[in-house]
């Protein structure tokens, strides 16, 4: 089986508005409770992020109509911690979210978040502060994230990105999506299979 | 120089290097669930795809079962959808299924290993950040989300980055009523959530080394609490002894041949780590979690902490405080619970049962405290029943339950109401986490949430057991 095309699915450049969200360590289980997992698709879950925060806490930026267009989420540090639930990433990118912008990720989260193209780039704690307040001082400053040159574009700066080679590699080839990767050369998995003790029954 | 589990087990499941810069993976046992499967067996039919190893993937189904009317259809219409797919996902993909109607049911991190599938020197995935269950057996383990269990259906594979490695050393003994639990959320108040970004932790040293597998697995289980998304114990005698006469485990002269194996695949004794870490677990006392991450606790002898302490990240404890609504400097013994939960994929196996038993046993939980035990598998409910421990529960004022994920996250009828707060086993206390938006979890061993239960409030077991 060859690698599909894919050229058609390069993430390189996000332009739109922001959306900060500050706290550390916010999980998943924030980002989309567990009940909303109860669902054999993933379709509507854009609409239930981050619900109990939205209920609970005064001015949540998920609730505020000023960010509600926002394309590129700015947060603090580990965010996406706890359960390895794509639907976290798969809420926040149907909500209209393309990037985040954060001091740090969970692991998981960043796997989920790459493979359905969702690019998540690391900032130095200050470059994530002016970002936020630039988005909290006029939530319509326009910004341009840029995967190649891991930067971002914002009130008259331009802030270095960081991200993981392998991550930035699949976005910038369009190869987030790893199928068609895994399976272009199926004879070394083969191979590899074969050459397992316990798979051979020891 | 010598080389760690990690490594080696890594090596030897590379296929190759992605032109993504990433490994491509194999992965020698792929656990699915009910919950994180289903869009990707979409995936598949959509794309035309089939299963590249069917033989190396097993289904179970624990997070919506029902742990008191099984009966089908479930009366959650959505939880019956869900039940619905994977028997037919399963049936279609020709995937092995401990379906609910069978006896090896249960949390797909409890049977996982009950049954033997789990072994020594594996690559293991599942759809489930608590997957690092697996690495107390010295499997590399970790959890994936929906589009990588798509990836492994269809190729049995996974792009992904290599992990740097921390030795965590617990020296000496524990002392009696501390346990893994105990050792484990010690670990991640000191190393912080998320500390093991980026590294697996290997767990070792006298304290470790005597523990049983059903410790290790609790210790191993909670790694991601502390943000390693991986954590191992190299395997041993123990090891190989609770794997002998598994169904799915190696039988004669192929055990034998396995456990050589198995042993070469421990870290060797000059390996080099990119951290190491050691810590006394003579010192260590029961601990209780007071906040809304799992790196909020404190011995039970202790206070809750105050945003100005040293050292303290202010804000982080100003907001957990709030939402508990606790008061610094109180402590944190006392704490009035309303709910007693033992179970989830951190404890609820039999060691655990057994535990709690002898705490409650002869004992009534107090009037205002609504208690339940929720075996981790059909297979620990049985052998706790062999052992009389569903008497010592129920005569004690417990609910005994079918097995599954129940009140850990709530995806089925058992969830706390309210402002409830709750004395529970399991792995998370995060806002909400217990299925009310404003419920509230302290976590602690499954003794002390039986010492709890009978309290009526968080008390230090070591005062109870004979």
């Amino acid at each position: 089986m060859s690698t599909t095309d894919s050229s058609d699915r390069r993430i390189d450049r996000v332009a739109g508005t922001a959306l900060p969200l500050r706290g550390n360590n916010i999980d998943t289980d924030r980002i989309i409770p567990a009940r909303f997992l109860k669902a054999i698709t993933f379709d509507g879950l854009g609409e239930h992020a981050f619900e109990d925060d939205r209920q609970s806490m005064r001015n949540h930026p998920f609730a505020n109509p000023a960010y509600a267009r926002a394309s590129i989420l700015v947060v603090n540090e580990n965010f996406g911690s706890g359960s390895s639930r794509e639907h976290a990433p798969q809420a926040l990118k149907r909500r209209g979210i393309d990037a985040c912008v954060g001091e740090s990720f969970s692991e998981i989260f960043l796997g989920n978040a790459t493979t359905i193209g969702l690019a998540c780039a690391t900032a130095a704690a200050p470059d994530v502060e002016f970002l936020m307040a630039a988005a909290e001082r006029d939530p319509e400053t326009p910004m341009v994230l840029s995967v190649d040159a891991q930067s971002i574009q914002a009130a008259g700066r331009t802030l270095a990105l960081d991200m993981p080679v392998g991550v930035r590699e699949s976005l910038l080839t369009g190869q987030w999506d790893a199928t068609g990767l895994l399976l272009d050369d199926f004879d070394a998995v083969r191979r590899v299979a074969a050459g397992l003790p316990y798979a051979a029954g020891f | 120089m010598g080389k760690t589990l990690l490594r080696k087990i890594w090596d030897l499941h590379t296929v190759r290097r992605l032109p993504t810069g990433q490994t491509q993976l194999f992965i020698g046992l792929h656990l699915i669930h009910e919950v994180t499967s289903p869009q990707a067996f979409d995936m598949l039919r959509r794309r035309g795809v089939h299963v590249a190893f069917p033989e190396r993937t097993y289904a179970t189904v624990d997070h919506i079962v029902p742990t008191l009317d099984q009966r089908r259809p479930f009366a959650d219409e959505l939880a019956e959808q869900m039940m619905a797919a994977l028997e037919t996902n399963c049936r279609e993909f020709g995937i092995r299924f401990s379906d609910l109607g069978t006896d090896r049911q249960g949390i797909v991190h409890v049977i996982g290993p009950e049954l033997g599938l789990t072994q020594p020197g594996m690559t293991i995935a599942c759809g489930d950040s608590h997957t690092s269950t697996h690495g107390a057996f010295g499997a590399v383990a970790f959890g994936i989300g929906t589009s990588q269990v798509r990836d492994v259906l269809a190729s049995q594979c996974l792009a992904i980055d290599p992990l740097k490695v921390r030795r965590i050393a617990v020296a000496s003994a524990l002392g009696p009523g501390v346990y893994a639990k105990d050792v484990i959320l010690e670990i991640i108040a000191r190393l912080g959530v998320r500390g093991g970004v980026g590294y697996a932790y290997e767990y070792g040293g006298p304290a470790v080394e005597r523990m049983s597998m059903d410790e290790r697995m609790t210790m191993c289980n909670m790694s991601i609490e502390g943000g390693a998304r991986i954590g191992y114990v190299n395997p041993d005698e123990t090891t190989f002894e609770y794997l002998a006469g598994r169904p799915f485990a190696p039988a004669g002269a192929a055990f034998d041949r396995a456990r050589a194996w198995w042993r070469s695949m421990a870290s060797d004794p000059d390996a080099a780590y990119d951290d190491v870490v050691e810590l006394d677990g003579s010192a260590i006392e029961p601990r209780v979690t007071w906040g809304i991450n799992p790196g909020q606790s404190v011995g039970v002898s202790e206070r809750i902490p105050a945003p100005s302490d040293a050292g303290a990240d202010g804000g982080a404890v100003g907001e957990a405080l709030e939402f508990m609504d606790f008061t610094a400097g109180a402590p944190i013994a006392g704490t009035r619970v309303d709910v007693a939960f033992v179970g989830s994929c951190t404890n609820a196996r039999l060691s655990d049962l057994r535990e709690a038993a002898r705490v409650v046993s002869g004992q009534r939980v107090a009037g205002h405290v609504r208690a339940l035990v929720v075996p981790g598998s059909k297979d620990v409910r049985r052998a706790a029943e062999e052992e009389g421990l569903h008497e010592i529960f129920q005569a004690a004022g417990f609910e005994w339950r079918g097995a599954g994920c129940s009140m850990c996250l709530a995806m089925n009828p058992d969830r706390l109401h309210g402002r409830e707060v709750c004395a529970s086993s399991s792995n998370r206390n995060f806002k909400g986490r217990q299925g009310s938006p404003t419920g509230r979890t302290l976590l602690m061993s499954p003794a002390m949430v039986a010492a709890a239960a009978v309290a009526g409030e968080v008390t230090d077991v070591r005062g109870m057991l004979g």
